[in-house]
C-alpha cells in the first residue's frame, strides 16, 4: 500500500474499498474479543472455515472476526448480512447447520436466536433484541461490522474522515473551539472538559508536548475501554491524532494494562497499518503535520491509572501518583505539557469532527453529553457492555437493557464508578446517570463499571471488600490513603466478624473524612466512597452486624449459622454425604441434625439440599434452635 | 531527563518473558546498562504485580477476585484450583509447573468468576471446568 498523500487520495481509496464489497454477499461476523473467544468463538470460527471450505462456498461467503458488540452473556456471538440474522451461543456444532440452512437457503434457525424471557418470542435481527434496541451505540455499535485488524474495515465505514476533515478544513483553533463547544467531558471518570485540558497543553510556551492515552482500566468492573482498543483501534488512533493537531504534540503514548494482551496486539497492528497508509508519522496524509505514537505495556498496578502516576510510569520510574500543585497537562512527563484522555473520550473526537457539535450536543443531558458505555455486571440477567445517552435511568439500564435480576431475587443496589464510586440503593433507581447525578449521591459514574447488587449482597461485606481492594492497591506514598484504608480495613473486618463495637461507624466516618480531605491523589480522596455510601444508605445493616451479631443478608461467614429444619429434612442424605468435615449426623429415614461445633460454616450443605425440600436455612442474629432429642429424629412421611 | 530509563519496564518485560522471573543478574545488568542504582531497578520490579523477583512456574494462574467475580463466588474456584495442584496463592509447585496468584479485575467481569493462565483469559468457571484446564497446561 502506498502512503496516502492527499484528502482526495483518501477518499478515492476509499471508493475503491467500497465499490470491491458487494453489500449483497452473504457475510458472517463472529465476535473475536475477549469475552467470546474465552467462551469458544476461535472453535466456532474455525469450524466455519472449515465448513464453508467442505461446501466449496470459499467465494460466496466472507467471514468477519470481529470486535465485542457488548452481549457477552450470549457468546459467542454471531451476526449474519446482510439480513442481520443474530445468533447467540453459537458453538462449533451449529455451523454445518448455519451454513445449509441460513447461507445456502437462507432459513432462519429457531434455536438459535434470542429468546424474549417475557413474551416468549423469537427475534431474529440483532438491532431487535431488548438488550441492544434500547441502547445508542455510537462507538460500540460498528464494532460488529469491522475487523479490527483490518484498517480497510475502518476506512469502510468512513474512518480517518474527521482526521482529513481537521487537517485540511480547520485550524487546531477551530477543532478546539468544537470539542469545546461538544462540551466532552473526561470518559475516565473525572468527567473533566477535554477542550479545556487540551487548551491548557496547548498554550503551555515549551516544546516538545506529549498526547497520552489512558488504557490502564483498573476499576473493578470495569472493561468498555478493552472492548474499544480490541474492537476498533483506528478510532482511538483518529482521536488521538486530532488531538496531537489541535495541541500542536508530535509524539504521543498509548499506555496499555497488560491484562488485556489482544488489546495490545490489535493496537500495535493498527499503528503499523496506520503508519503505512499516512496517517501516522511524518507528513500525514500529506498536511505536514508529523506525529508519532508508542506503545507503553503496564505491569499490573491499580494506581498507575491516575494521570501522574501514569506519566511517571511512562519515565520508567515507580508508578506513583505525585502531587498535582502543577498540572500534569503543564508538566507531565519529563516535565514537559503533557495531555492524558481516556480512551473512551479519544474515541468520541472523530464523531464530534465528523457530525459537529451541535449534534453531539442533542445527545444527553444539560452538564453531560453524548453517550456512555457502562459495563453491567454481577447480579444481572444481561451481563455485558451497554452504551447509552447520558441521562438515562439506573433503572432503565438495569431492567430495560439489563433485563433485571435473575432469579426472582430482589435489586439491593448498584455499585458504580468502581472503588472511586458509591453504592447507590433501589431508592435512587430513577436517578439520570451523568456525571453530575450520580456525585450528588455520594458516588460517580466513573469509568463506568456498573455492578449490580441482588438481596443476598451484604454492604458491609461489599466496603470491606473495596477497601481491602485499595489496601492491595494503594502505593503506600501518602500516609491518609495507606493508614487510613489499613485502619478502615481492621474496622469493618472487626465488623463482619462480629467484633464491632460502639462507635465503630462514627470512627468510619471520621477516617473517611480525613482520607477525603488529606490524600495526594484523586483515588485516595476518593477511596473512602465505598465506605460512606454504604453508611449513609445502609447504616442499619451497620448496626445490625455490630449491634445484634447479625447480617441481614446471611452472607458473613462469622455471623450466620446453617440449621437443617426438622420439618422439612427428608432425610435424604445429599448434605450429610457432602459435608466435608462430617459434622451432619443422621440416616436413612432419620431426620438430620448439624453438629454447630463441627460445622465450618462452608456452605456445602445449604448449596446441596434440593431446592423442593429447602431444609437447610442460614440463621443470623438469634440462637440456633436446639436440635431434636434422638428419639424423635424418626422420619415419619406424609401420605402420597 | 530520559537516559533510556524509559525502556526500563519494557526490559524488565523482557527480562522476566525470557527467564521467567528478574534474577540478581538481570537487575545488576539493567542497573549497570542504564546507569541506575540497583534500588531504582527493585524499587520498579516490586512495584508491579506482573513482575517477580522470584521464579515462577511455567503456568502462572491468576484468580481474579475483584467484586464481580467475588458475587459470583471465585472463592470456590480458588478452592478447587489450590486442591488440584495443592499449593496456596502465592505459591509455586515444586516441579515449577504452576505458580498461583490472586489479581485484581482482569476486565472479564462479564462471564465471571474468571481467570488468566499466563496471558489466555478463562471465564464463566465451575469447579467443574477447573480440572480440565489445569490438564492443558504443559
Amino acid at each position: 500500500m502506498a502512503r496516502i498523500n492527499s484528502n482526495t487520495e483518501l477518499e478515492e481509496l476509499r471508493q475503491e474499498i467500497l465499490s470491491k464489497r458487494d453489500q449483497n454477499k452473504p457475510r458472517i461476523a463472529v465476535c473475536a474479543g475477549t469475552g467470546c473467544l474465552a467462551s469458544g468463538a476461535a472453535k466456532v470460527i474455525a469450524a466455519l472455515k472449515e465448513e464453508i471450505k467442505k461446501q466449496g462456498l470459499n467465494a460466496d461467503v466472507d467471514i468477519k472476526e470481529t470486535g465485542c458488540p457488548g452481549f457477552c452473556e450470549r457468546g459467542p456471538i454471531m451476526v449474519i448480512y446482510p439480513e442481520e440474522i443474530c445468533y447467540l451461543q453459537v458453538k462449533p456444532d451449529d455451523i454445518p447447520e448455519i451454513i445449509s440452512e441460513t447461507i445456502k437457503e437462507r432459513k432462519v434457525i429457531d434455536r438459535l436466536l434470542y429468546t424474549d424471557p417475557t413474551t416468549g418470542e423469537k427475534v431474529t435481527h440483532e438491532s431487535e433484541i431488548p438488550f441492544y434496541k434500547n441502547q445508542k451505540r455510537l462507538l460500540i455499535g460498528t464494532n460488529i461490522n469491522i475487523d479490527p485488524k483490518s484498517i480497510e474495515d475502518y476506512l469502510a465505514i468512513g474512518g480517518y474522515r474527521a482526521l482529513a476533515k481537521a487537517l485540511f478544513d480547520m485550524t487546531p483553533e477551530q477543532v478546539l473551539e468544537e470539542v469545546k463547544r461538544a462540551n466532552l467531558r473526561g470518559r475516565g471518570g473525572g468527567g473533566f472538559p477535554a477542550a479545556k485540558k487540551w487548551e491548557t497543553t496547548r498554550n503551555v510556551p515549551r516544546e516538545p508536548k506529549y498526547v497520552i492515552v489512558n488504557a490502564d482500566e483498573g476499576d473493578p468492573g470495569a472493561f468498555m475501554d478493552r472492548a474499544v482498543l480490541e474492537g476498533n483501534p483506528h478510532s482511538v488512533l483518529e482521536g488521538l491524532v486530532i488531538s496531537a493537531y489541535t495541541i500542536g504534540s508530535h509524539e504521543g503514548f498509548i499506555y496499555v494494562r497488560q491484562e488485556y494482551p489482544l488489546a495490545v496486539e490489535n493496537v500495535d497492528i493498527a499503528i503499523k497499518q496506520a503508519e503505512e497508509y499516512g496517517f501516522l508519522g511524518q507528513n500525514i496524509l500529506g498536511s505536514g503535520f508529523d506525529f508519532i505514537v508508542n506503545v507503553h505495556r503496564g505491569a499490573g498496578a491499580f494506581v498507575s491509572g491516575e494521570s501522574s502516576a501514569l506519566m511517571t510510569a511512562i519515565e520508567g520510574k515507580v508508578g506513583e501518583p505525585r502531587p498535582k500543585y502543577i498540572r500534569t497537562a503543564v508538566s507531565g512527563i519529563w516535565e514537559r505539557p503533557s495531555n492524558l484522555n481516556n480512551v473512551e473520550t479519544l474515541a468520541n473526537v472523530p464523531l464530534i469532527i465528523n457530525n459537529g457539535a451541535e449534534w453531539f450536543t442533542s445527545i444527553g443531558t444539560e452538564g453531560s453529553k453524548g453517550t456512555k458505555i457502562f459495563s453491567l455486571v454481577g447480579k444481572v440477567n444481561n451481563t455485558g457492555l451497554v452504551e447509552v445517552p447520558m441521562g438515562m435511568s439506573l433503572r432503565e439500564i438495569i431492567y430495560n437493557i439489563g433485563g433485571g435480576i435473575p432469579g426472582d431475587k430482589k435489586f439491593k443496589a448498584v455499585q458504580t464508578g468502581g472503588p472511586s464510586g458509591g453504592v447507590i440503593p433501589e431508592q435512587y433507581l430513577d436517578t439520570p446517570v451523568d456525571f453530575d447525578e450520580l456525585t450528588k449521591l455520594g458516588s460517580m459514574m466513573g469509568s463506568g463499571g456498573m455492578i449490580v447488587m441482588d438481596e443476598d449482597t451484604c454492604v458491609v461485606d461489599v466496603a470491606r471488600y473495596f477497601v481491602d481492594f485499595l489496601c492491595d492497591e494503594s502505593c503506600g506514598k501518602c500516609i491518609p490513603c495507606r493508614e487510613g484504608l489499613k485502619h478502615m480495613r481492621e474496622v469493618l473486618n472487626n465488623i463482619v466478624e462480629g467484633k464491632g463495637n460502639e462507635g465503630d461507624i462514627e470512627l468510619l466516618e471520621e477516617l473517611s473524612r480525613l482520607m477525603t480531605k488529606a490524600s495526594l491523589c484523586a483515588l485516595g480522596t476518593s477511596a473512602a466512597n465505598p465506605v460512606s455510601t454504604t453508611i449513609r444508605y445502609f447504616g442499619d445493616e451497620y448496626q445490625a452486624h455490630i449491634k445484634e451479631s447479625k447480617c441481614p443478608a446471611l452472607v458473613c461467614k462469622e455471623l450466620v449459622s446453617y440449621y437443617i429444619e426438622p420439618s422439612k429434612c427428608q432425610a435424604c442424605m445429599i448434605c450429610l454425604r457432602n459435608c466435608p468435615v462430617e459434622a451432619i449426623s443422621g440416616g436413612k429415614n432419620q431426620i438430620h441434625v448439624i453438629d454447630q461445633a463441627k460445622c465450618i460454616k462452608c456452605g456445602v450443605c445449604f448449596d446441596a439440599c434440593p431446592t423442593r425440600f429447602g431444609a437447610v436455612i442460614k440463621i443470623s442474629g438469634e440462637p440456633v434452635p436446639a436440635s431434636l432429642p434422638e428419639k424423635e429424629r424418626s422420619l415419619v412421611r406424609g401420605k402420597k | 531527563m530520559n537516559n533510556g530509563q524509559e525502556e526500563l519496564l519494557l526490559l524488565l518485560q523482557k527480562a522476566q518473558n525470557e527467564f521467567g522471573y528478574l534474577s540478581e543478574e538481570s537487575v545488576a545488568e539493567l542497573a549497570k546498562s542504564l546507569a541506575l542504582p540497583i534500588s531504582d531497578i527493585y524499587g520498579v520490579a516490586t512495584f508491579y504485580s506482573f513482575l517477580s523477583t522470584k521464579p515462577l512456574g511455567r503456568n502462572v494462574i491468576r484468580i481474579c477476585k475483584s467484586m464481580p467475580c467475588y458475587l459470583k463466588n471465585c472463592q470456590i474456584i480458588i478452592d478447587t484450583v489450590e486442591k488440584e495442584i495443592g499449593i496456596k496463592p502465592g505459591e509455586t509447585t515444586p516441579d515449577g509447573k504452576f505458580s498461583f496468584q490472586l489479581t485484581n479485575c482482569i476486565g472479564a467481569c462479564d462471564k465471571a468468576p474468571a481467570m488468566m493462565i499466563n496471558s489466555d483469559v478463562y471465564d464463566d468457571l465451575t469447579p467443574g471446568k477447573i480440572s480440565e484446564i489445569l490438564k492443558a497446561c504443559k
